[in-house]
């Protein structure tokens, strides 16, 4: 899957660790690990879990709002930014391997030569290590281009519009970034994003505090939209908002996703919201991608244990199938039995539909499948 | 109604005084709660569900100003009765919990010592004793290990422990009513469905009689016996939960339950179009006339009165009068209803 050059984006094997406290109260928090998956162009990739899953770490990784700890993330093609813990693991190995076989060397009581011969072939080695450590660490700084391309929207509408500038500065902020420099174009390109959105032109000159939890997201939203971006990240954008305006704000997004071609990457934590835009679903749950396979696919037969619990856990608005509704819990160590030799990997049950499953629990899988 | 009625609301008005004028939140609300029952009321932010509330539970701001009506409990008007006797009530019979765990409970305090504080308090244990009682609590609404626990500040739990906690403290004086002032909003659906039983656990045991207020139409059919739907400062559809999700009768219910996601239709979702009216100036009619399209002309002159539909159900639409012509729910509902039995009598089988 890993091969497929359709996909707009593409990330292969992130890892995303933070380092907490100092000392021997060091904690590594792997809040993303390891996971893979691409976005078609044009389509809209829903990222669900449970909160601390790590699917907002995976979205801010793609707008390069983290350094990822390894692994790489390409967008149209390109690498846009990779990690360097391969790298730095390749070294201590061969440092260990380096003290090793000197060791070995001063048992057979070897010439200083040989030992001088082992140490150069190693710092070698180290040194393009190192070299590659910088061309990462270049990369992170240098390349901003592909950054214009993508543009998120973020969960709260309120914290994520600065309260001292106005609807106009806060939307024509990325233009100006960008270099543009023409006062009446960027009037008008605001005039014509605000309509866009469902705003109206003369709401620019006022502050985000005169607006409504609906209509500040429309700001957000404009706000990404202007600088005509090809991924939109969209982080939980209606969690805070009340029922009806959340079903404007996703028949808005949707809207826009058709008109614009756009391809979106939407996170929410409840299935029953990412069943409205997404064409594809992945699961998230501690760091891991579990499951990934069509919206259609995932509802009609969802595989993994965590999936079915998520999906048992969303409430309906109907009172009698709510209250003969049954939530189960997901367990891991009751469902799995996972030992040194029957790890479990991202596997391929059926065209499309992907799992993490050990070797048994696949045969399992896919005797499930309807 | 044969069942005990231990809260009456009556006509209760409240506003806010504010720089531009004074905004109506509550207009002449009116409901009763009966005994080991889940009310639950429903609405968009701004509604007022959250000021009906607080008016209960007395904890308005000090802008308010009580417009009319009474809160009847156990013979007292609770809009009335002075401060220090308030005091007496609060929290040991009237109980709250909030939507937000992180703000509600002190963050530079141990969570033991603030679940004894109440117990202190209100019950005046001594130390060891209300340790103890702290300590049943916990291990009531769920928490494992409660001795450590005991010692942990609310930083170190989760959003869910945290919730758990704030419900601890609200059960700690064997309160008769309890007040959710949306409990869930803030946890994701997995912990969400954990609290929701354990507030339906919690009422079953103690025979608590509950307000639960939300917007989660998916919360209100899981948790609720009765439902008031709340628009624009008054309640526009009264009635138990059967009522309100199989036969609503106001164009509001069925905005609201037509824009509600579910996990089966894919069709573009309904959205309710424009925005809730100002409350500094209420329209004259029909407050939700202005969003409605099956709004009549009399809609925007003069309010409904709540007409009655059977016993226990109630709505305030002038669709209802009886010269009104005959409008049926619209049609994504009532597929949605049928599609819904079906699967029920299906995991029946």
């Amino acid at each position: 899957m890993q091969k497929n050059s359709n996909y707009l984006v593409e990330v292969r094997n992130l890892k995303q660790h933070f380092i907490n406290g100092v000392g021997s109260h060091k904690i590594k928090v792997k809040a993303v690990d390891g996971i893979s998956f691409g976005i078609k162009k044009g389509e809209t990739f829903g990222l669900v879990g449970e909160t601390g899953c790590g699917k907002t770490t995976t979205g801010r990784s793609i707008i390069k709002l983290y350094k990822p700890t390894d692994g790489e993330i390409l967008f149209n093609g390109e690498v846009i930014s990779r990690g360097a813990e391969t790298y730095i693991k390749n070294i201590r190995q061969y440092k260990i391997d380096m003290s090793e076989e000197i060791a070995t060397l001063k048992t057979k009581e070897a010439s200083t030569e040989a030992i001088k011969e082992v140490k150069e072939k190693y710092r070698d080695l180290i040194v393009n290590e190192k070299i590659k450590i910088k061309d990462v660490k270049r990369l992170y700084r240098e390349e901003t281009e592909t950054m214009r391309k993508i543009q998120m929207i973020f969960q709260d509408p309120i914290s994520s519009l600065n309260p001292r500038m106005t609807v106009k500065e806060i939307i024509a902020e990325g233009l100006r970034i960008a270099g543009e420099k023409d006062n009446d174009l960027i009037d008008k390109k605001v005039a014509d994003i605000l309509k866009i959105v469902g705003l109206l032109p003369e709401h620019a000159f006022r502050y985000p505090h005169e607006f409504s939890g609906g209509q500040r997201q429309r700001i957000g939203i404009a706000r990404a939209l202007i600088v005509e971006p090809e991924l939109l990240i969209a982080d939980e954008p209606i969690s805070a908002l009340d029922v009806s305006i959340q079903a404007q704000v996703i028949n808005l997004l949707n809207n826009l996703q058709k008109e614009f071609g756009l391809t979106v990457l939407f996170i929410a934590h409840d299935l029953s919201v990412v069943k409205y835009f997404s064409d594809r679903i992945g699961v998230m749950y501690y760091g891991n991608m579990v499951e990934l396979t069509t919206s259609k696919e995932l509802f009609r037969n969802p595989l993994h244990p965590y999936t079915r619990s998520l999906l048992s856990a969303v409430p309906l608005p109907d009172p009698h199938y709510e209250k003969t509704r049954k939530r189960f819990a997901y367990v891991p160590h009751e469902y799995h039995n996972y030992t040194e030799d029957n790890q479990p990997s991202f596997v391929e049950v059926k065209p499309g539909h992907y799992i993490l499953a050990s070797k048994e629990e696949l045969v399992e899988y896919k005797k499930q499948l309807k | 109604m044969d069942r005990e009625k231990i809260l009456e609301v009556k006509e209760l008005s409240v506003s806010f005084k504010t720089l531009h004028g004074t905004v109506k939140a509550v207009r002449k609300v009116t409901f009763d709660l009966y005994k080991g029952e889940t009310l639950a009321i429903v609405g968009e932010s701004g509604s007022g569900k959250s000021v009906t509330s607080r008016a209960i539970i007395g904890i308005l701001a000090g802008n308010s100003i009580h417009e009319g009506g009474s809160i009847i409990f156990e013979g007292n008007d609770l809009m009335l009765i002075p401060e220090d006797e308030f005091h007496k009530l609060r929290g040991s019979r009237i109980a709250m919990i909030f939507q937000d765990p992180m703000s509600s409970l002190n963050p530079i305090m141990k969570v033991g010592k603030q679940i004894v504080e109440a117990l202190v308090l209100k019950l005046g244990l001594s130390k060891q004793a209300a340790k103890d009682r702290a300590l049943e609590l916990m291990n009531e609404v769920g928490i494992d290990r409660a001795e450590q626990r005991y010692f942990a500040y609310p930083f170190q739990f989760s959003g869910g422990m945290r919730q758990r906690i704030v419900i601890a403290i609200a059960l700690a004086n064997d309160a008769d009513i309890l007040i959710c002032d949306e409990p869930t909003t803030a946890l994701d659906v997995t912990i969400q469905a954990q609290i929701l039983e354990l507030i339906n656990k919690i009422k079953k045991e103690r025979n608590l009689s509950v307000i639960f207020i939300t917007h989660d139409l998916g919360v209100v059919a899981n948790m609720s016996d009765r439902v008031a739907v709340m628009y624009a400062g008054k309640i526009v559809e009264y009635g138990t939960a059967d009522e309100i999700f199989y036969e609503p009768r106001h164009p509001y219910t069925w905005a609201l339950l037509s824009s509600m996601p579910d996990l089966e239709s894919k069709e573009m979702l309904f959205s309710i179009p424009g925005t809730p009216p100002d409350m500094h100036h209420p329209p004259v009619g029909d407050a939700f006339a202005a969003r409605n399209k099956y709004a009549l002309a009399i809609d925007f002159e003069e309010q409904p009165p709540m007409f009655k539909i059977s016993d226990t159900h109630y709505a305030s639409s002038w669709l209802l009068h009886e010269y009104a012509p005959k409008v049926k729910m619209p049609d994504i509902l009532s597929r949605r209803i049928a599609r819904m039995q079906k699967k029920v009598k299906d995991a029946k089988k």
